[in-house]
């Protein structure tokens, strides 16, 4: 009897744990991205360990009606849906818009706020930037993977406006004031924020473009807990528990208390009118995709002929150099080999805006090329460095000039040592060039994370984006391996 | 002799590395001579060279070299040193051919870009060279694929080619055979007498080699020549006692 006891309690100490796991828990994660910031989901200015904002307060009356506690989870933005599908998180809230492909991905709250997509201009073009027609052959940005980045690239077919994706919705307004852009499409809670924030240098449209519906994600097998959690935003929206909330953030307005009648009313959620995209399929992406490869390979190509003709110099200049050229040099290289490459571009790209409006790709290039050329230099001193002294000695004593040692004798040379390292480099700066993104060049990487934020899923798109990376990167590699082979044997 | 000396070190002060290498070096070289200049290693023999060829600066002294006269201080600027470039050749003691070229690419690169010859000129003087260092079917061959002795003659070949009065050898016998030893030998008289006389000077401690192929040897001590004259009396009677120390270390070794 007592052997059977000893047998039964952790028994029953397992299955009190999953008990517990398994029944409704005292609280409620839900994930967020605060960097986004007010009045979606922000770091609280009085305790930054605590976030507020409208979602916030919308995510602790989910809670509440469940009878759980609110605990906030920080996902970056863009990955929200995929974080809510691993099971990071219970539900997702930060503005997440009502899209077909994201009712098809996922378990979908009903709506719980409607947005307007409003068209942000430069105070001078008020007048003739009226709609997205008025915007052909200009730059029109917006943050990527959302329904305004859909409706921009269907505009760039049906109108020529060329689309322009930033990974934050701060940036796209700083640089509408700057004139790097002509216009900005975003929602207009987004839209006024970035008008208060900046005090001007843009006027934001009256006429929206479309409307979309803010929506709470969840995992697509817990159905179940989206219906628990439409029944308490539906009371919610009965009791005026949400128009406080609202009213208190000061995005209230007569078409919520519309949304609010028709989607508390019937049981059913009325589907969303923002359906424009329609996008989805793996070939209305390739087009893209072989446009985004194309912008890698040639910024790659430029920005290593940059890096190869800078590092030439710096090489030179370490090798050759007086003191003084030599200490510049030194410095150049280490400032560039001791800070990221990601803090480089931004400084290049947003800091120095003000002294020297650089075009994307044009940072892009500047920015790789320059942080590359901080390596190569370093292959090249150390190839140069690698020639036996007596080789340069014996040129002398046969009346070479310097010039012409560096020309016949040291460089090719020191070009055979190089070329191993300098290949390697190559592919890595191929890969690097993905971090361009930030600076809103869409490249391979990032045309794919848009393709993938889409169709809600990473399979396809990773896959199809790695066969192309690699379809680049492995002949240049054989390539290398060739010319070393025949040098070396010869 | 009644020659006019080739070569005139006097008085020649170096110091290598903060060290007082060479403090009154006294040489003389003539046309169709071969010198060997003795002593251990370390005593300074490299670096009476490599001042010659105005690879190395030096404190004080003199050095005149078929005219030109180098002087004491830091190495002239390449440009008004084409002269002695001109006079002057050095093999260096690894041979120090460029791992990138051929043989006969290795000969001919001076010719054409220093001296300005045409190109098929500079080729055939340059196989000619090869052929009479007996090296000339390696012409198309790269360093790496050279045996010690064949880079050896490539190197000589490559010194010669701009036709200096004056070769100067760091250590030829460092890395043969002695069967190989007394070839080089016999091809270096050869290379004194050839064309009117040239001046060889040889840094060595090989003191059989330098009995059997040179016409003089300077023993090198304590940063001065202690003793100079023909080779054979020279080694056959030392009188000094670094000459005796230098013949026990060759015995020994």
């Amino acid at each position: 009897m007592s052997r059977r006891l000893g047998f039964l309690a952790p028994a029953l100490l397992a299955a009190t744990c999953l008990g517990a796991q398994g029944r409704p828990d005292a609280t409620l994660l839900w994930g967020g991205d605060a960097e986004g910031g007010a009045p979606f989901v922000e770091a609280d200015p009085a305790d930054a360990s605590r976030v507020r904002g409208f979602d916030v307060e919308v995510a602790e009356a989910i809670a509440r009606g469940l009878g759980r506690h609110a605990r906030f989870i920080q996902v970056q933005w863009s990955s929200i849906d995929q974080s809510v599908e691993r099971g990071d998180f219970a539900v997702g809230l930060s503005g997440m818009e009502d899209t077909p492909t994201r009712r098809a991905r996922h378990a979908v709250t009903v709506p719980y706020f409607e947005f307007r997509e409003l068209l942000a201009v430069r105070p001078e073009d008020r007048g003739r930037f009226s709609d997205l027609a008025a915007l052909r052959g200009r730059r029109v940005a917006t943050l990527g993977g959302t329904m305004a980045y859909d409706i921009l690239l269907a505009a760039r077919d049906s109108i020529g406006l060329i689309p322009v994706s930033y990974d934050d919705d701060v940036h796209p307004y700083a640089d509408l004031a700057a004139g790097r852009v002509d216009a900005v499409l975003l929602d207009h809670i987004i839209a006024q924020r970035a008008l208060h924030r900046l005090g001007g240098g843009f006027v934001i449209q009256p006429e929206a473009v479309a409307f979309g519906r803010y929506v709470g994600v969840l995992a697509r097998a817990d159905s179940a807990l989206r219906d628990s959690v439409d029944v308490v935003l539906r009371a919610a929206m009965r009791d005026g528990t949400l128009e406080r909330i609202f009213r208190r953030w000061n995005v209230w307005d007569p078409r919520q208390g519309e949304l609010f009648r028709s989607v508390a009313g019937e049981g059913g959620t009325p589907p969303s009118e923002a359906t424009r995209s329609g996008a989805g399929s793996v070939w209305a992406y390739l087009p893209s995709l072989g446009r985004a490869a194309v912008v890698t390979a040639v910024l790659s190509f430029l920005s290593m002929t940059l890096a190869v003709g800078v590092g030439l110099l710096v090489a030179s200049g370490r090798v050759y150099g007086p003191a003084p050229v030599r200490a510049v040099m030194t410095a150049y290289v280490e400032l560039i080999r001791g800070t990221p490459l990601l803090l480089q571009l931004f400084v290049l790209y947003y800091g120095l805006s003000g002294v020297v409006r650089l075009p994307a790709f044009l940072a892009a290039v500047l920015g790789l090329g320059l942080n590359y050329a901080a390596y190569e230099a370093e292959i090249y001193r150390g190839a140069l460095e690698a020639v036996p002294r007596a080789q340069l000695e014996a040129a002398r004593t046969l009346g070479f000039s310097e010039t012409q040692i560096l020309r016949l004798v040291r460089g090719p040379q020191a070009l055979r040592y190089a070329l191993a390292p300098m290949t390697n480099d190559f592919v890595a700066l191929f890969k690097d060039s993905s971090l361009v993104s930030v600076i809103t060049v869409v490249e391979l990487t990032k045309q794919t994370a848009i393709y993938a934020t889409n169709v809600g899923s990473w399979i396809v798109p990773g896959a199809l984006c790695a066969v192309v990376y690699l379809a680049m990167s492995l002949p240049l590699a054989r390539l290398a391996r060739r010319l070393e082979q025949r040098w070396s044997a010869a | 002799m009644t020659k006019q000396a080739l070569l005139q070190i006097s008085d020649l002060r170096l110091a290598y590395d903060g060290r007082q290498v060479l403090s009154g070096l006294e040489l003389e070289v003539r046309r169709g001579e071969v010198v060997a200049l003795m002593g251990l290693s370390g005593v300074g023999k490299t670096s009476a060279l490599r001042a010659v060829a105005a690879l190395q600066g030096f404190e004080g002294g003199h050095i005149l070299v078929d005219g030109f006269a180098l002087q004491p201080g830091p190495v002239p600027p390449e440009a008004r040193l084409k002269s002695l470039r001109r006079r002057v050749g050095l093999v260096f003691q690894g041979h120090a051919l460029f791992d990138h070229l051929t043989s006969l690419e290795n000969v001919t690169l001076a010719l054409t870009h220093v001296l300005g010859r045409r190109r098929e000129e500079a080729l055939d003087v340059a196989m000619r060279l090869l052929a009479s260092l007996g090296v000339g079917g390696r012409a198309g061959a790269r360093p790496r694929q050279l045996s010690g002795g064949e880079a050896q003659r490539v190197a000589i070949a490559r010194a010669l080619a701009p036709d200096p009065a004056l070769l100067l050898m760091d250590e030829p016998t460092a890395a043969l055979d002695p069967a190989r030893r007394g070839s080089l030998g016999r091809t270096l008289r050869r290379i004194a007498v050839d064309q009117g006389g040239r001046g060889l000077l040889i840094a060595t401690h090989d003191a059989e080699f330098a009995r059997a192929h040179a016409d003089r040897v300077a023993i090198l001590a304590e940063g001065t020549v202690v003793e100079t004259g023909p080779a054979a009396a020279v080694l056959d009677g030392p009188r000094h006692e670094a000459t005796r120390a230098l013949l026990a270390a060759g015995d020994g070794s």
